[in-house]
């Protein structure tokens, strides 16, 4: 894992003191709410519904033990006890005053982060493959190229007055658990004749426009990554529309002019800045690198796994559901589910952080990732040591069998914390957590990714749910409308509408609809929803949604 | 009467004659060799064309005085400064709301700087 250079803690300090100093010079008037805005924002700090809201970058999902302490102090301290995981891989607190935030923020500097461009016209976040150094499908290892663009785009002098967000992400496994092509830029590291490089693909993205990204480029070696990074985001600064904020993004500024124009545009721009890389960024990918040596993996028989999995039936579901394959012999990638049935989806309270940051540091070599999908993951345990891990989990809450299954859904904040929502996205998702958890059906129904978001802007990311659900405001009241058929991994895939939306009172009952149609249609229980959706197309859905009503309106 | 912004502090402006770039300036249009002092337009300080065209005029060779003129923030001067600016020109009421003090403190820019890690 990456542990900051003193460069790196010196930066955040400053960077700390400059933001101390700018709240001070906001509240005696030298900065207007106006101007004082951008610099909050660049700083992780929203203005929400009801408080500021603080949002804390993990970069690319990863976290030390210490660190997940540090965040659930934070919770306890400032906030109200828990906090929300998002699904750019950050953490959100709902709570804070203004006045507290530098406090919070010198707490994040003492455990190595920061909020440093989680919000802000600025190059946010940089997320990455959750698997990423244990999955048994990887490449190469994101990590060290993710935190190589952290580096190049903390405080870019070109690039924090952006003419909108500009969002970043990192796979290098063959399958895509970043949703890169819905990404500014989405990266696919691969190797080329024995050269590490880049696949990059840009003007992805969900929101009120989805689109998904092209490729601009097939092989960018890593040498040249950080240049043409640059020469990508460069073009976009001055090209990208200012007139409508909702055209702003690259992938309407890719739309209008077309992927062609902008390669040249990107090539001309990249030939003008590559010389000014002589190097050094090569010598310091080496050094982050090597901070990202394998932890010593022990060879040791896996017969306490083989046990429990045999006698104990709790155990084996979980097992089933939240194991994924690790690289190492003996190894399993466990998935800690923040999504029990009834609870708000990413929401974990300062004891669950403490548990988990305690069987990191005992069983996990120290690690913990956060996903998209607003779960915890446990990247490097050894299956000897799972039964003792499930008992943990267990007694604090956080060994719900449910990853991938339909109570495993991503939601946006929605309307019970949002100042942008239209509608509410966690109660929605609460209450068909539980409804498919009374029918019990949802081991059977398998493999349906559930997506919401409480407004066109798509935090929840509905366009790429097999089934999405997206919260309108109509007139006052609460419109949900239906999506299927999206795809958020290597096939991305847009799901298509299925006709008028519901109330908040129908929606939970139309999505029963939906899974009762696919259990009578699908051939068997190997044919996923989406494979059956793909099969049959909208018209078997439709008609268990609108019965003959879709009929009678299609007849007049 | 437009106050200059440099390292040491504020300035007088000089009677030095610029040639005025609009932040929507074509970068194709961009000639080093055009004019020896450029003045980029910062309409707002969100509007952050102006960065870029400052780079990209120092990379095709302009070694000429480049300065920023209009909407710029104290906590924007060592960006303005890294992109390849000089200086800053700001007018009275800015200069009244955020005092020398506030830029001279940024006035550090070549420390904490990533980019210059990075390009070594």
């Amino acid at each position: 894992m990456y542990s900051y250079t003193d460069f790196d803690a010196a930066f955040v300090a400053e960077r700390n003191r400059q933001f101390r100093a700018q709240v001070a010079r906001r509240i005696d008037g030298s900065l207007t709410e106006d101007e004082f805005k951008p610099f909050r924002l660049m700083n992780g700090v929203y203005l929400q519904l009801h408080a500021y809201m603080l949002r804390v970058a993990i970069p690319y999902g990863t976290l030390r033990a210490e660190q997940m302490e540090m965040l659930a102090h934070l919770a306890e301290t400032w906030d109200k006890g828990y906090g929300h995981f998002t699904t750019r891989q950050n953490i959100q607190y709902n709570w804070p005053t203004l006045g507290d935030i530098p406090e919070m923020l010198d707490a994040l500097a003492s455990v190595e982060m920061h909020a440093i461009q989680t919000s802000g016209n600025t190059i946010r976040n940089v997320t990455a493959d959750h698997f990423a150094g244990a999955a048994a499908d990887e490449i190469a290892d994101p990590r060290p190229v993710a935190e190589l663009i952290r580096q190049w785009s903390t405080d870019h002098p070109e690039f924090q007055a952006l003419p909108r967000k500009f969002k970043v992400a990192v796979t290098g496994a063959q399958a895509d658990r970043a949703v890169i092509r819905a990404h500014d830029i989405g990266l696919r590291l691969h190797e080329q004749n024995g050269d590490l490089g880049a696949e990059v693909i840009v003007g992805g993205g969900l929101g009120r426009t989805p689109m998904i990204g092209k490729t601009i480029a097939d092989h960018v070696s890593l040498d040249d990554l950080p240049a043409y990074l640059e020469a990508v985001v460069s073009v976009w600064n001055l090209l990208g529309r200012r007139d409508n904020k909702y055209k702003a993004r690259i992938k309407i500024t890719v739309h209008e002019h077309g992927i062609d124009e902008i390669r040249a545009r990107v090539e001309d721009r990249f030939a003008l800045i590559r010389p000014t890389f002589t190097g050094a960024h090569m010598d310091l990918y080496e050094e982050i690198r090597a901070q990202f040596a394998p932890p010593g993996f022990r060879n040791a028989p896996t017969d306490a796994f083989d046990t429990a999995y045999a006698a104990d039936p709790v155990f084996r579901a979980w097992a089933d559901t939240n194991l994924s394959a690790h690289k190492a012999p003996g190894y399993a990638i466990a998935q800690i589910s923040l999504k029990a049935h009834g609870a708000t989806p990413g929401d974990a309270s300062a004891e669950q952080m403490r548990v988990m940051a305690r069987i990191a540091r005992a069983y996990g070599h120290d690690e913990l990732r956060i996903s998209h999908e607003q779960n915890v993951v446990l990247p490097h345990v050894h299956k000897s040591d799972l039964p003792e891990i499930h008992a943990i989990l267990k007694a604090h809450g956080l060994a719900t069998a449910n990853i991938g299954l339909i109570s495993d859904i991503i939601a946006c904040p929605g309307m019970d914390y949002c100042a942008l929502a239209t509608a509410r996205s966690i109660p929605i998702a609460q209450q068909i957590a539980t409804r498919f958890d009374e029918l019990k059906l949802e081991h059977d129904v398998g493999d349906l990714k559930i997506k919401i978001s409480g407004c066109i802007n798509a935090c929840g990311h509905h366009h790429v749910g097999h089934i999405g659900i997206l919260g309108l405001d109509r007139a006052g009241v609460e419109n949900y409308q239906v999506t299927l058929g999206g795809d958020h991994t290597e096939t991305l895939a847009l799901g298509d509408r299925t006709g008028p939306g519901f109330s908040a009172e129908e929606i939970v009952p139309a999505i029963e609809r939906i899974v009762t149609a696919y259990l009578n249609h699908r051939e068997n229980a190997e044919e996923s929803f989406l494979q059956a959706y793909r099969r049959l197309g909208m018209e078997p859905f439709k008609q268990a949604l609108y019965g003959d009503a879709a009929k009678r309106s299609q007849a007049a | 009467m437009p106050i200059i912004v440099r390292d040491d502090g504020f300035h007088a402006p000089d009677a030095a004659p610029f040639l005025d770039l609009p932040s929507d300036t074509d970068p194709a249009t961009l000639d080093p060799g055009t004019a020896a002092h450029i003045r980029v337009a910062f309409p707002s300080s969100a509007d952050g064309r102006g960065f870029t065209l400052a780079r990209i005029l120092r990379l095709k060779g302009f070694t000429g005085t480049l300065r920023a003129a209009g909407h710029v923030l104290a906590d924007q001067y060592a960006m303005a400064r890294r992109a390849g600016f000089d200086e800053v020109e700001i007018d009275d009421a800015l200069a009244a709301r955020q005092p020398e003090p506030q830029w001279l403190a940024r006035a550090d820019w070549r420390a904490h700087d990533y980019q210059s890690r990075l390009r070594g």
